[in-house]
C-alpha cells in the first residue's frame, strides 16, 4: 500500500545521518590507506625520496620511482613474511583458545552461588589487567619475567631450581608474552561469558539442573546456547586485535631475540621505520590487510548472523 | 528427584571451599602484576634489584620524583586526557546518528555500510601508521593533539556504531510512530526521544572509546615528538638507555595507567554491561 512512500523518506533520512561519520571515516581512514597502496607500487626508501609538490593540494608527490608489482613479488620470495604471518596466526591460535576456556571456567565460578563478597571483589579485580595500558603491561611484563630479578622467574626458581632467562631464550619469550597476553584478555572473555550467564533464566536451569546430575550437560544444553553471542563478539574482536598487536609485544621484546616474537605489525614496523623501506612495507601491509579482512568478513558471516 | 537435590546441595557444600580458593587464586593473579609494578615504583633500586623480591621495603617518593623532572609526565597526562575526551566526544557526534540510521532506515547497501564501519576497527594501525604521518607532515600537523583526535576517530566511532546501534534498536517502533504523529520529523525523533533511551548504551561506548584513546600507542608514537606527547608514549621512553632505571620506569607506569584503571573500576557496573551490548543479536 503506502509501504514505498516512508521507505523513500526514510532513505533520504539516512543519507544525512551516516554521511558525516562516512565523510570523516573516510577522510582520515581510507585516504591514507589509499595513499600506502600507492607507496606499495613505488621503490620507496625513506632516506632517499623527496616530497616533490601536490596533486590538487591533498595527495603529496613524492619522486620515488615507479615499480609495479615488485614490491609484491618481493613479499612472496621472503620467507621472514611469511614466518611472522605463520607466528601471528600461531600466537592466536594457541592464545585465543586459552582465553576463551580459562574465561569460561572464571565466569562459571562467578556464576556460582556462595562466597559473595569475594565474587564482588573478583569483578572488580577482572576489570584491572583489561584497562592496564597496553605499553605499561610491556613494561611489568618485563619487569615480571627479568632473567636475574624477576618475580616470575624467582618463583620458577624455586620449584625447579635453576633461573632461565624468559625474554633472551626464543620459545620462552614467546611464550612470555603469550602469557602476558592471556592475562590481560581472559579477564574479558570471563566477564563476557559471564553476563551471558546471568541472562539464563533461573527457572529452566534450576529444572536441568534437577533432570541431570552432570554439570557439562547443564553447561552444554543450556547455558552455552545463551552464551554464544558473547562468544562470537570474543573471537570477532580478539581476533581483530590479536592480529594487529603491537604495543605489549614491542615493549616486551621489541619482537626479539632474533625474530622469535616478530608478529606482524611488528615485523612491518620494523620494516618500514627501522629498515625505512617504506614500499615493501606498505606492500606487505596492504597484503595483511587484504588477509584480516577476509577472515573477519568469513568469521562475521559463519558466527554473526544476520545485521 | 528430591534426592538428587540434596544431593547437589551437598556437593556445593563441599566445593564451597574449592570455590573460595579459586576466586582467590582468580583474584591475585589479576591484581599481583599491578601491585608488583606499583611495589617497585616506591623502592629504591638495590630493592629491586636483589635477587630475592623484596615484599617489605622502605617506600621512596625518589623515582616519582625523577622520573617526571626528566620526563614531564604531567604534560603527558595532560595530553592523553585532552585527546581521549576531545575523540570520544567526536565519535558519539558522528557515530550515534549512523548508529541510528542502521537500526532504524531501509537502505541499499546497509548491511556493507555496517560492516564497512565494523571492519575500520580491524584495520591494523601499522598500515596508516606512515601514510598519515607524510599527509601529517604535509598539512603541519605532526606533534598536534588534532591530529591524534582525528586518527583516533578510525577506531572510535566503529565501536560507537556497534554498541549504539543494537542499543537503538531495542527501542520500541510504535514509539518513532508516536512521535510522528506528534510531528516531530526523524532528527527530532532521534534527538529528543532514540537518544534519551539509549543513554546507557552512548554512555558504555564513550566509556570504551576514552580507555582505547587513552591506551593508545602506536600512532601517538609515530605521530608526536614532544609538544603533543601522550602518557604510553612517555611510558615508553626508557627504552632507549644504556641502564633501565626500574623504579622510575614503573613510577611512570604507574602514573600512565592509574587513571585509567581506577575509572574503569568506578564504571565496572557499566562496563561489564557494555560488554554483551554490541554481543546481543
Amino acid at each position: 500500500m503506502g509501504a514505498t512512500k516512508p521507505k523513500k523518506t526514510y532513505s533520504t533520512g539516512a543519507f544525512f545521518f551516516v554521511a558525516p561519520a562516512v565523510v570523516v571515516l573516510l577522510a582520515v581512514g581510507i585516504f591514507p590507506l589509499l595513499f600506502a597502496a600507492g607507496v606499495s607500487f613505488h621503490q620507496f626508501l625513506l632516506p632517499k625520496v623527496h616530497w616533490s609538490g601536490n596533486f590538487l593540494g591533498v595527495w603529496p608527490i613524492y619522486d620515488a620511482p615507479l615499480t609495479w608489482f615488485d614490491n609484491y613479488i618481493a613479499i612472496f620470495q621472503d620467507d621472514s613474511f611469511r614466518d611472522a604471518l605463520t607466528r601471528t596466526f600461531l600466537f592466536l591460535i594457541i592464545n585465543l583458545p586459552l582465553e576463551l576456556i580459562l574465561g569460561l571456567g572464571i565466569a562459571l565460578l562467578l556464576h556460582q552461588q556462595g562466597n559473595e563478597f569475594l565474587k564482588k571483589i573478583c569483578r572488580v579485580a577482572l576489570v584491572v589487567p583489561m584497562a592496564t595500558t597496553f605499553a605499561v603491561v610491556g613494561l611489568t611484563g618485563r619487569l615480571l619475567f627479568d632473567g636475574n630479578y624477576g618475580v616470575l622467574n624467582y618463583l620458577w626458581s624455586l620449584i625447579f631450581h635453576s633461573r632461565p632467562d624468559w625474554l633472551a631464550d626464543p620459545n620462552l619469550a614467546f611464550f612470555a608474552i603469550s602469557v602476558m597476553e592471556v592475562w590481560q584478555w581472559t579477564p574479558f572473555c570471563a566477564l563476557v561469558l559471564f553476563s551471558s550467564l546471568t541472562m539464563v533464566p533461573p527457572e529452566i536451569e534450576e529444572a536441568a539442573r534437577l533432570e541431570t546430575a552432570h554439570w557439562w550437560q547443564v553447561l552444554w544444553r543450556v547455558q552455552l546456547p545463551f552464551m554464544l553471542p558473547g562468544i562470537t563478539a570474543i573471537l570477532i574482536l580478539r581476533t581483530a586485535d590479536i592480529l594487529k598487536l603491537f604495543d605489549v609485544v614491542y615493549i616486551m621484546t621489541k619482537g626479539g631475540p632474533g625474530s622469535a616474537t616478530e608478529l606482524i605489525s611488528l615485523f612491518v614496523q620494523r620494516i618500514g621505520f627501522r629498515a625505512f623501506d617504506q614500499g615493501v612495507a606498505s606492500a606487505q601491509a596492504i597484503v595483511f590487510l587484504i588477509i584480516a579482512t577476509v577472515l573477519s568478513r568469513i568469521y562475521i558471516k559463519l558466527v554473526y548472523k544476520e545485521v | 528427584m528430591a534426592k538428587s537435590y540434596l544431593k547437589t546441595g551437598a556437593a556445593l557444600q563441599r566445593s564451597s571451599w574449592g570455590h573460595l580458593m579459586l576466586l582467590l587464586v582468580v583474584i591475585v593473579v589479576c591484581v599481583f602484576p599491578f601491585y608488583w609494578m606499583v611495589a617497585t615504583s616506591f623502592k629504591e633500586q638495590a630493592a629491586i634489584l636483589s635477587s630475592t623480591p623484596q615484599f617489605i621495603f622502605r617506600p621512596t617518593l625518589d623515582n616519582y620524583i625523577t622520573a617526571d623532572q626528566k620526563f614531564n609526565i604531567g604534560a603527558c597526562l595532560l595530553n592523553s586526557l585532552i585527546v581521549a575526551l576531545s575523540t570520544t566526544g567526536l565519535s558519539l557526534i558522528l557515530g550515534t546518528p549512523a548508529a541510528y540510521a542502521i537500526a532504524r532506515f531501509e537502505f541499499k547497501a546497509k548491511q556493507d555500510l555496517w560492516f564497512w564501519f565494523i571492519s575500520n576497527r580491524m584495520i591494523s594501525p601499522i598500515v596508516v601508521a606512515l601514510p598519515f604521518f607524510l599527509l601529517a607532515r604535509q598539512f603541519k600537523l605532526l606533534d598536534t593533539q588534532l591530529v591524534l583526535i582525528l586518527i583516533y576517530l578510525t577506531f572510535n566511532v566503529p565501536i560507537v556504531v556497534w554498541i549504539c546501534t543494537d542499543q537503538f534498536r531495542n527501542i520500541p517502533k510504535e514509539l518513532d510512530e508516536a512521535a510522528t504523529l506528534e510531528g516531530y520529523n526523524s532528527f527530532g525523533i532521534f534527538w529528543r526521544i532514540a537518544l534519551p533511551l539509549a543513554a546507557p548504551g552512548i554512555a558504555v561506548s564513550a566509556i570504551f572509546s576514552f580507555i582505547f584513546s587513552w591506551n593508545e600507542l602506536l600512532y601517538a608514537l609515530v605521530l608526536t615528538r614532544t609538544n603533543a606527547k601522550t602518557a604510553p608514549v612517555v611510558a615508553t621512553s626508557f627504552l632507549s638507555g644504556y641502564e633501565t632505571p626500574w623504579g622510575q620506569i614503573m613510577a611512570t607506569g604507574t602514573l600512565v595507567a592509574l587513571p585509567v584503571i581506577i575509572f574503569s573500576i568506578i564504571v565496572s557496573r557499566q562496563l561489564v554491561r557494555g560488554l554483551t551490548m554490541g554481543a546481543v543479536k
